[in-house]
């Protein structure tokens, strides 16, 4: 069997539980197993109905105390139902929320875990998964010595699932519920408060149909200066990604990527940029994607369109000065 | 308040090309420079301030041999107290989980309030030491945190990294494990006067047979079957030529690409 936990945020299904489900469908049909969705939740019924269609099985626990996600409520509750039913494989979201849990529940119940994986094999004693390092430069493969394992499933790793082109057709999953057997008293150790939302400064990259984004290779604060003279040249908004925010050289609002803000402008020129995934996953969409890296196997270039392996710091000048020639 | 500091050495790659060696089961490490955890600067920034608030000791861990010393010598002169490094081979053999538990066993001979860790390790990515560590010394844990408030001497309220900028606000009672996102604070650089007192505290070394930990014990839940260059299938079209041919045809590029 292959369980999967649906992740649920503010009342939402997220797509990385779709992405999930596609995996799932694939793996299940080539052993011939079933698929177990697991809802936890104030209020499951809604839940249940969009993912029946996709599982053989529905195992849902309601109860207000899971309105919202938590780690240490969750815990005991995941636990009953992998020592009761015995998955090979249990698949999380690598989300804020599957960060969180997976490696305290892989720990407590001494199961393998491999986290943040983008492609897995299930062998009938192992699993073997696909993960990349060294921020992208290098892949891995990885196996877990044992079943059950628990792997977390990077977001946008696989397509969500298609009802009308279903590896597994024809499902209409029975629903279990079950009681929910958890001493309050835990919410002393960690309490969900609320959500929050990071300020803003009233610039929405968003809205920009030219982005000219900044990574770490602009080097100095003073060297952003030149980048928005360039950006306001050509019509644009500077963008960057999460180290410059966390440098204090730009405002939150300004990040690009999945701690960011997702865009797709028509223009997207990524300057010193390395092209994490997380930075990508924010801007893949683009149309037309430029970025100069003097790192000809920075990651960044496996999404661009165009590329200049070069120094930055020479050529944003030269490229202001013609720009500026060119619009005469 | 005291507060214990998991600390990791990493090789710097974000600018160097990275090659897989000839066991096809790590990198090469020739011409390397290693540097402290970027993540783990800013979980020892946040001890440090808490430290300077209330009162209390830092304490830095670090696994590995013993040129991690480097990285503990660099937080002993931030400011930290003292420091413990848990070297043997058999910590190098297994996985996260293995890691966690030198971490564990040597962490629960000591007195804390609080365990942070960086939330990212920047070369294997696993995210996984963390809340791993927190299970084994059972206590509660929280992930990618990026705001700490204390609360009275038994409880934080902290705010949470989740995806497209929301965060999650929650409380924590003590001790717990905080994982300590990027960006959180400004860590700090080491002073003259603090690097020259650093020299002077105390750096423990644990081995497994110290920590009671035998190769059963230490053995990994996972293993690392090969490494591999990613197949890069990139379909960009790359502008070559001196700077300032690059510049020329880039120019008329971006003015065709931004509608200018
Ligand atoms: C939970 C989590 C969420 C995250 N969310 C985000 C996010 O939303 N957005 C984001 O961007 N990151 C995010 N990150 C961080 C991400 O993993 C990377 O660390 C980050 O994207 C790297 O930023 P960078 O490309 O600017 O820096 P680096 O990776 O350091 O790359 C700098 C690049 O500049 C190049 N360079 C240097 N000098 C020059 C020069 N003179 N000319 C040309 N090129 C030069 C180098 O070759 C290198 O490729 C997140 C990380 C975590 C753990």
């Amino acid at each position: 069997m292959i369980s999967l936990l649906i992740e649920i945020r503010e009342g939402q299904i997220k797509d990385i539980t779709y992405e999930m489900l596609t995996l799932a469908h694939k793996l299940a049909a080539a052993q011939k197993q079933e698929i177990t969705s697991i809802i936890l939740s104030d209020n499951c019924q809604q839940y249940a109905d969009t993912i029946k269609q996709y599982s053989h099985k529905i195992i849902c626990v309601e109860d207000p105390l899971l309105a919202n996600f938590n780690t240490q409520v969750y815990l005991p509750v995941l636990s009953n139902i992998i020592n009761d039913t015995k998955p090979n494989l249990f698949l999380i979201a690598s989300s804020g929320f599957g960060t969180d849990l997976a490696p305290y529940l892989a720990a407590s119940l001494n199961l393998p875990l491999i986290t943040d994986i983008f492609d897995l094999e299930l062998n009938p004693d192992n699993m073997l998964a696909r993960r990349s390092m060294y921020g992208g430069k290098i892949n891995a493969d990885i196996i877990s010595k044992s079943l059950p394992a628990i792997a977390t499933v990077r977001v946008g790793s696989f397509e969500k699932i298609l009802a009308s082109n279903l590896l597994i057709p024809n499902l209409s999953a029975e629903i279990t519920k079950l009681p929910f057997l958890i001493d309050p008293s835990i919410l002393e150790m960690s309490k969900f408060i609320e959500y929050g939302e990071v300020p803003t400064t009233g610039i929405d990259i968003t809205k920009s149909d030219i982005l000219i984004a900044v990574g770490r290779g602009i080097k100095e604060q003073k060297n952003l200066a030149a980048v928005e003279k360039f950006a306001q040249d050509i019509g644009g908004t500077l963008a960057c990604t999460r180290p410059i925010i966390d440098a204090g050289w730009l405002p939150k609002d300004r990040q690009v990527g999945s701690s960011g803000k997702t865009v797709k402008p028509k223009l997207y020129i990524a300057l010193g940029i390395s092209g994490a995934f997380q930075h990508i996953s924010g801007m893949k969409s683009s149309e037309n994607i430029i970025a100069v890296n003097k790192d000809p196997e920075a990651p960044i270039f496996s999404v661009a369109h165009y590329g200049v392996v070069g120094d930055l710091l020479k050529i944003l000048p030269l490229l202001a000065n013609r720009i500026n020639a060119l619009k005469g | 308040m005291d507060i214990i500091v998991c600390m990791k050495m990493v090789p710097d790659t974000s600018e160097t090309e990275v090659r897989v060696d000839s066991t096809n089961k790590d990198i090469l490490k020739v011409r390397l420079i290693y540097t402290t955890n970027e993540a783990d600067n800013y979980a020892l920034e946040t001890a440090l301030l808490l430290k300077e608030k209330l009162g209390g000791t830092v304490t830095l861990i670090s696994v590995g041999p013993q040129k991690v010393d480097e990285v503990l010598r660099m937080g002993l002169a931030k400011g930290a107290d003292r420091a413990i490094r848990l070297t043997d081979e058999l910590f190098d053999k297994g996985d996260a989980w293995t890691t966690a538990k030198a971490l564990a066993q040597a962490i629960s001979q000591n007195k804390y309030d609080l365990v942070l860790s960086g939330c990212i390790a920047s070369d294997d990515g696993y995210s996984q030491i963390g809340p791993t560590l927190a299970a084994l010394l059972k206590i509660p844990s929280a992930a990618y945190v990026n705001k700490v408030e204390v609360l009275d001497n038994t409880k934080l309220r902290i705010d949470r990294e989740l995806e497209g900028g929301i965060l999650e606000r929650k409380e924590i009672s003590l001790p717990a494990l905080l994982t300590i996102q990027t960006g959180t604070n400004t860590p700090r650089y080491a002073s003259i006067i603090g690097i020259k007192r650093a020299g002077a505290k105390p750096l423990d070394v644990f081995d497994a047979a110290k920590l009671n930990l035998d190769a059963q014990a230490l053995a990994g839940l996972t293993e690392l079957d090969k490494m591999y260059m990613p197949k890069v299938e990139s379909k960009a079209q790359f502008i070559q030529g001196s700077d300032d041919e690059i510049s020329d045809k880039l120019a008329t590029l971006v003015k065709e690409k931004a509608g200018l």
